[in-house]
């Protein structure tokens, strides 16, 4: 079992990495980590965008976002990927790839998500940085900019990466449109070997596992961080108000 | 495309079997899958809070593989993979017996074991040493500590996640279709390719799984506020 599994990586590992690359369409491993990272950074300001719409005190902005995100929280994956591979040539008019559908539809999922996370981080800092933001003359926006944002976005940095993990584990249902990624290069190993499934798809868990564990560990391991540096900075600050609550007390 | 046109797919007995055939199907790997994952969390859990060190180490390396393995990539293993390393007979017999969804239930359950057993673990994590020790030292026994202190509120504690996590795994159930699951995405494919009213049919679908979803954040929120013992204690 295992010398047929080194066997296959031994065969294949250049496909699996990179697909048909220079004869064909880059794909394997390349491809999954490409457009993971591109949906994500795509993904990101959208959700900023997002979130401050749910939280303005317009009706006009809050409930349209606040229905794509029930929706894309509703609705199976696999379905918005069915609707883009309609819908994206339909609208552009234009032979798409099956790499920018997926695409597409990873940035208006993962859009959605990222922006509960953002709204959870802003949420999160309390009113306070934003009366004191106003009370110094910034404008909302201008509070949001510089006061809000460099925080929570700090705060959120685990919650990305975790996001950019689920990113990676989604971009598999790109075989069902036959994005050319690791599960289908997987599958081409599969179906050119015929009569070892299980120890190809063996692999490509493991291919799977190995780059999303390391992910979450770095995850959760900035996430200690973060949380140290922020009560730190929270002992720091309780030491610097707690005299100035006495001093306004006696007066 | 020739206009809008519900009601052609709607007033089609053959369709409206084909979808109803597929809600079934879609409900029952999503309930079999559920309760499987209930079980098998239940299980870790216990064998996590069992002494010794091995069971810990077990149930860690369940949860690490199959939250960090994609959904689909373990179902694919399970079907194409372990399926043709079983015996004979039980292959036959899995065959005659709708093997795809017996496989999606086993898949997505195992799969949301691992999710819904974290859940509960922090659930019950949050609930604080002080707790036990009270209960201890009021008299109660280990397990009867558990069972009326500690387990009602860490569960309590978990209901929200364990509500988003049912959602996922019932709009994992999609992820059937790619092992040849009939349930409702696979109706919503069959009809689209007899029907070509593409934006009609995935309508129909999308709405028709947004209900479900609704249902059960719905159903998830009741249940969260008739365990909030604020609302208990003015009922």
């Amino acid at each position: 079992m295992i010398s047929d599994i080194l066997v296959i990586i031994h065969d294949y590992w250049l496909l699996l990495l990179i697909g048909q690359y220079p004869n064909g369409p880059l794909g394997g491993l390349a491809n999954t980590l490409i457009l993971s990272a591109l949906s994500i950074a795509l993904a990101f300001p959208i959700s900023i965008v997002l979130a401050l719409a749910r939280l303005s005190k317009w009706p006009i902005l809050r409930w349209p976002v606040t229905v794509l995100v029930y929706v894309t929280r509703g609705v199976p994956l696999l379905m918005l990927i069915l609707w883009s591979y309609f819908l994206v040539p339909l609208l552009t008019g234009a032979n798409v790839p099956s790499f920018i559908t997926m695409l597409t539809t990873l940035v208006v999922y993962q859009g959605a998500f990222l922006s509960e996370v953002v709204r959870a981080g802003i949420v999160a800092l309390g009113n306070g940085q934003m009366d004191a933001g106003r009370a110094l003359g910034h404008s909302y926006l201008g509070t949001m900019r510089y006061i809000i944002l460099p925080q929570a976005l700090y705060n959120m940095i685990p919650s990305i990466l975790s996001t950019f993990v689920s990113t990676i584990k989604d971009t598999t249902l790109g075989y069902v449109i036959n994005v050319p990624d690791l599960t289908f290069a997987a599958s081409q190993v599969n179906n050119q070997l015929l009569t070892q499934p299980f120890q190809v798809f063996l692999i490509l868990a493991l291919v799977y596992y190995a780059i999303c564990w390391s992910l979450t560990y770095v995850a959760h391991r900035l996430e200690r961080r973060i949380t140290r540096r922020r009560a730190g900075l929270g002992v720091r600050l309780a030491a610097v108000i707690a005299p100035a609550k006495i001093v306004s007390e006696q007066s | 495309m020739t206009g809008f046109d519900l009601s052609a797919i709607l007033t089609n007995p053959d369709y409206v079997a084909m979808l109803l055939h597929g809600i079934e199907m879609t409900l029952v790997i999503a309930i079999g899958s559920w309760l499987l994952a209930m079980t098998l969390a239940i299980l870790l859990l216990a064998i996590r809070f069992s002494p010794g060190r091995f069971g810990d180490w077990f149930v860690a390396a369940y949860v690490s593989y199959h939250r960090n393995v994609p959904t689909l990539v373990q179902l694919m293993l399970w079907y194409f993979g372990i399926f043709t390393l079983m015996p004979d007979w039980l292959t036959y017999w899995l065959a005659g017996h709708n093997a795809e969804a017996i496989f999606a239930v086993i898949g997505l359950g195992l799969c949301q074991a691992a999710y819904f057993s974290e859940d509960l673990r922090s659930g019950l994590r949050s609930v604080g040493p002080g707790q036990m020790e009270a209960a201890r030292a009021l008299g109660h026994g280990y397990l009867s500590a558990m069972r009326f202190v500690l387990i009602p509120q860490g569960v309590r504690n978990a209901l929200p996640p364990l509500i988003n996590h049912s959602v996922s795994l019932f709009k994992n159930s999609s992820l059937g279709v790619v092992i040849g699951a009939s349930e409702l995405t696979h109706a919503v494919k069959e009809i689209e390719n007899l029907s070509f009213q593409t934006f009609e049919i995935y309508l129909v679908g999308t709405v028709l799984y947004l209900f479900f979803s609704l249902i059960i954040m719905a159903g998830g929120a009741y249940v969260t506020m008739r365990a909030d013992p604020a609302w208990r204690a003015r009922a």
